[in-house]
C-alpha cells in the first residue's frame, strides 16, 4: 500500500471512524459499542469523526464521501482466538467484506464498492476489530470479546496518533457514567 | 405505530401526516430508484457488455430518448472508463455475480453502457433522496422521530434547530432534484428495457388479485388520501373495490394468514389478532410444511402486492398522476417496440418493473403536493406536530396499514391494559413469497414461476428477473456464499 500523504502540507485528515455491526446479534455489535466506548473515554479532535454506522450500507456512502481516511471497527471473523484484536489494511479490507455473511457485510462490500465507482472512496482505509465468540441473535457481548475491548481501543486511538491527531483520554472523573440503554457493554 | 393509533382511535395532528408522507414518499422513491438500477437492472442489462459500447453512438441514443441533461458523449465515456477500470482491476466485487454473456441477455452494447451510465447516476440520486429521510426522521434507513400520535419534530420558522423555512426548501430543492432524473431517466430507461425485453410481457403473471393500501392521509382521521388503494380480484380492474379509511372493514375482516405449509405448529387459517407463532420446522416437506413464511390470504385467496398492485388500484380509482404516467410510460415502450402496448401487459415480470418506475414518478408529483401542503398548513399558525396518547385499561384491538416501497403493509396489535397483549405483522415479501395456503393454491412467487423460461438451468437467469420483479425483502435471511470466490484476506493480531 502507497504510504502518499493524506491531507496537503498544513492541513489535518479528514477522518471517519465507523463502528459497523448490530448490537442485536451479540459480538457482532462490537464496532458499535467500542465507537460508543471511543466516545465516552477519550477526547478527539475536530478532524476527527466518530460514526455509528449501524447495519447499514450504502445509506452510508455520503458519510465516507469526502474523507482522507477511513477507519471501521466491526468483528472480523478470521479463525484466530475469540477476544484477539485485529486489524486489516488497504486492499485487503474490500476483500475482508466481500469474503463474509453476516447481515450488514454485504451493505458493507456495497458500499466500497460503490465509493469506488463514484471517486469518493477514502484515500487509505483500514479495519479493526475482534474476532467474535458468539453471532447469535441477542444482546450483549462475550466475556472474550469484552475482555479485548480496551485494547482495541487502545489500538484505534494509537492510529490515529500515527497520522497526528491528538486524542486525549480522559481522566476516570471526567468520563460519562452514562451507560448504553442495554447496560454496562 | 398506526395499529396502536387505530386501536386508541387517536387522531394525527395535520402536520405529522404531512411529514410522515414526505418521509413515505422519499423512501419509496429512494427504494425504487435503487431496486431499479442496482438491485434488479444487471438481471437485463450486460456490464460486461457495456464495455464494449461505441460511446458516442451511447450518447447519441441517450439524447434521443430523453432531454436528460446528463447523456452528454463526456460523461458517458468518462462513466464507461470508471467501468473499464473496476472491472479491469478484477475485483468484480458486486458484479461478481453476474450471469454476464448469458443467452438471454438480448440488449446492444449501447443499451447496456446507457443504462450502466445510469446505473452509475443513479448512485448520486438515491443519495439526494435519501437526505429527506434524514433531515425529516434525523437518521436513516432507521428513522427516529416517529411515535405514537404524531412525529418528533418541532416546527418553528424562527429557530435555528428545529423544522423551519430553510430545512423545507432544501426539502424542496432535493424532491425535484430527484423527481427530474425520475421523469427523465428512471421512467424512460424502464420503457425501453421493457421494450427491448417484449417477450417478458408474457411471462409471470402468477396471482392476478391485486391488493394495496390507500395512503398519504390528508386528514387528521385518515379518511381521505393522496394514493387510492383497494382490491382488484381475478386482474380486472373494473371490479377494482377502494379501501375507504383507517377503520375500514373491508380490509379489517378480510385479512387471514394460513399455516398448513408454514414451519409452525399446526394448521389453521387466523385473523392476525388470533394468530400465535410457534415455530415448528420439518425439514422441507414440499406436500406438507416447507417455508418459514406464512401464507396471507384476502378473502380467502392470494394476493399480489407491490408497485404494479398499487398501480393498477390507483388506474381503476382514477387517479390521475397515475393515468399520466402510466400512458407515458405504455407510449413510451409502444413508440420503442414498434407495436401497441396497453395495460394488460402490466400483468407480467417486466410489468411489474415498469410499475414500479411509473409508481415512482407518481410519488414525485405526490411528494410536491405533501410539500404544498405541509407549508400551506404551517402558513396557517398550525405548528402541533404531536397527539398525546393514553391507554385505557381493558382490551383494545387495532391495525394500521401503509403502501410500502414492496407492497402492503399492514401491522395487528391487541393491547390488555396499557400492554401489548399479540402482534402481528404481515408484510409485503410475506405476501409475494408465501407458500401454498390451506386452499393448497399457490402465492404469487409460485405461481408466476410457472412457465418461465430457463435456457441454461446451470444459470438460471431467467428464474431471477421474475423473482427480483417483485423487489423481494429477502436480503437479510438468504445469502450464498461460493467458496470458490473465496480471497486471500491478510489479517494480523495486533
Amino acid at each position: 500500500m502507497s504510504m502518499s500523504p493524506l491531507s496537503s502540507a498544513g492541513e489535518l485528515p479528514n477522518v471517519l471512524v465507523m463502528g459497523v455491526g448490530s448490537i442485536l446479534m451479540t459480538d457482532e455489535g462490537i464496532g458499535i459499542r467500542a465507537v460508543e466506548e471511543l466516545q465516552r473515554r477519550y477526547l478527539f479532535p475536530d478532524n476527527v469523526e466518530l460514526l455509528d454506522g449501524g447495519t447499514s450500507g450504502i445509506e452510508l456512502l455520503s458519510y465516507i464521501s469526502g474523507r482522507d481516511y477511513l477507519i471501521i471497527v466491526d468483528a472480523i471473523k478470521s479463525g484466530n482466538q475469540p477476544g484477539t484484536v485485529l486489524k486489516v489494511e488497504g486492499e485487503d479490507v474490500p476483500a475482508q467484506f466481500r469474503t463474509r455473511i453476516s447481515p450488514h457485510q454485504l451493505g458493507i462490500s456495497d458500499l466500497l464498492a460503490a465509493a469506488t465507482l463514484t471517486d469518493e472512496l477514502p484515500k487509505r482505509l483500514v479495519l479493526f476489530g475482534i474476532e467474535p465468540k458468539n453471532i447469535v441473535l441477542g444482546i450483549g457481548l462475550s466475556r472474550e470479546v469484552k475482555s479485548g475491548l480496551d485494547h482495541l481501543l487502545e489500538v484505534v486511538v494509537e492510529d490515529l496518533r500515527g497520522i497526528g491527531c491528538k486524542v486525549e483520554k480522559l481522566e476516570q472523573h471526567e468520563i460519562s457514567q452514562k451507560q448504553s440503554i442495554w447496560g454496562k457493554v | 405505530m398506526r395499529s396502536v393509533e387505530n386501536a386508541l382511535q387517536l387522531e394525527i395532528p395535520l402536520n405529522a401526516q404531512y411529514i410522515r408522507n414526505l418521509m413515505m414518499g422519499a423512501h419509496a422513491t429512494h427504494d425504487h430508484i435503487v431496486h431499479f438500477y442496482h438491485l434488479g437492472a444487471l438481471d437485463w442489462v450486460d456490464i460486461v457488455s457495456a464495455l464494449k459500447a461505441d460511446a458516442r453512438a451511447t450518447a447519441n441514443l441517450g439524447q434521443k430518448l430523453s432531454p436528460w441533461p446528463g447523456n452528454s458523449y463526456d460523461a458517458v465515456k468518462a462513466s464507461q472508463e470508471r467501468l473499464k477500470t473496476f472491472v479491469g482491476s478484477g475485483q468484480l466485487g458486486i458484479y461478481g455475480s453476474g450471469y454476464w454473456g448469458h443467452p438471454a441477455m438480448k440488449l446492444s452494447p449501447e443499451v447496456n453502457m446507457l443504462a450502466a451510465h445510469h446505473y452509475l447516476q443513479a448512485l448520486e440520486y438515491q443519495r439526494e433522496i435519501n437526505k429527506v429521510v434524514a433531515i425529516l426522521g434525523s437518521k436513516t434507513p432507521h428513522i427516529q422521530n416517529l411515535a405514537v400520535g404524531g412525529v418528533a419534530n418541532p416546527i418553528n420558522l424562527d429557530s435555528q434547530s428545529t423544522l423551519n423555512m430553510e430545512r423545507l426548501y432544501y426539502i424542496k430543492t432535493l424532491i425535484d432534484k430527484v423527481g427530474d432524473f425520475v421523469e427523465n431517466v428512471l421512467l424512460v430507461d424502464t420503457a425501453a428495457v421493457a421494450a427491448f425485453y417484449a417477450d417478458w410481457t408474457q411471462v409471470g403473471k402468477g396471482v392476478t388479485n391485486y391488493l394495496s393500501a390507500p395512503d398519504m392521509p390528508m386528514d387528521t382521521k385518515g379518511t381521505t388520501f393522496a394514493l387510492p388503494g383497494g382490491y382488484i380480484p381475478d386482474g380486472d380492474v373494473t371490479k377494482f373495490q377502494p379501501i375507504k379509511s383507517y377503520t375500514d372493514p373491508f380490509f379489517g375482516e378480510n385479512v387471514k394468514e394460513s399455516i398448513k405449509h408454514s414451519w409452525y405448529d399446526g394448521d389453521w387459517d387466523k385473523h392476525p389478532w388470533d394468530e400465535e407463532t410457534v415455530p415448528n420446522y420439518t425439514d422441507f416437506q414440499d406436500n406438507k410444511k416447507y417455508s418459514w413464511v406464512k401464507s396471507p390470504t384476502f378473502k380467502g385467496r392470494p394476493a399480489q402486492v407491490g408497485p404494479l398492485a398499487n398501480v393498477l388500484c390507483m388506474f381503476a380509482a382514477g387517479h390521475a398522476p397515475t393515468k399520466k404516467y402510466a400512458a407515458t410510460m405504455l407510449d413510451t415502450i409502444s413508440s420503442l417496440a414498434g407495436a401497441k402496448v396497453g395495460i394488460d401487459a402490466l400483468h407480467s415480470t417486466i410489468g411489474r418493473i415498469g410499475a414500479r418506475s411509473i409508481r415512482c414518478a407518481v410519488l414525485y408529483d405526490t411528494l410536491k403536493s405533501q410539500w404544498n401542503a405541509l407549508v400551506e398548513n404551517i402558513a396557517k399558525g398550525d405548528v402541533t406536530t404531536f397527539s398525546p396518547p393514553t391507554f385505557p385499561s381493558g382490551v383494545q384491538k387495532g391495525y394500521g396499514f401503509h403502501e410500502a416501497p414492496r407492497g402492503i403493509l399492514s401491522h395487528w396489535i391487541v393491547i390488555e391494559n396499557g400492554k401489548i397483549k399479540n402482534y402481528q405483522a404481515v408484510v409485503p415479501s410475506t405476501w409475494n413469497a408465501g407458500p401454498r395456503n390451506s386452499q393448497d393454491a399457490p402465492g404469487p412467487y409460485e405461481a408466476s414461476l410457472v412457465g418461465n423460461p430457463v435456457q441454461d438451468p446451470e444459470r438460471p437467469l431467467e428464474i431471477l428477473r421474475t423473482v427480483h420483479s417483485f423487489d423481494p425483502c429477502l436480503a437479510c435471511a438468504i445469502h450464498v456464499f461460493d467458496r470458490n470466490q473465496n480471497e486471500i484476506v491478510k489479517v494480523k493480531a495486533v
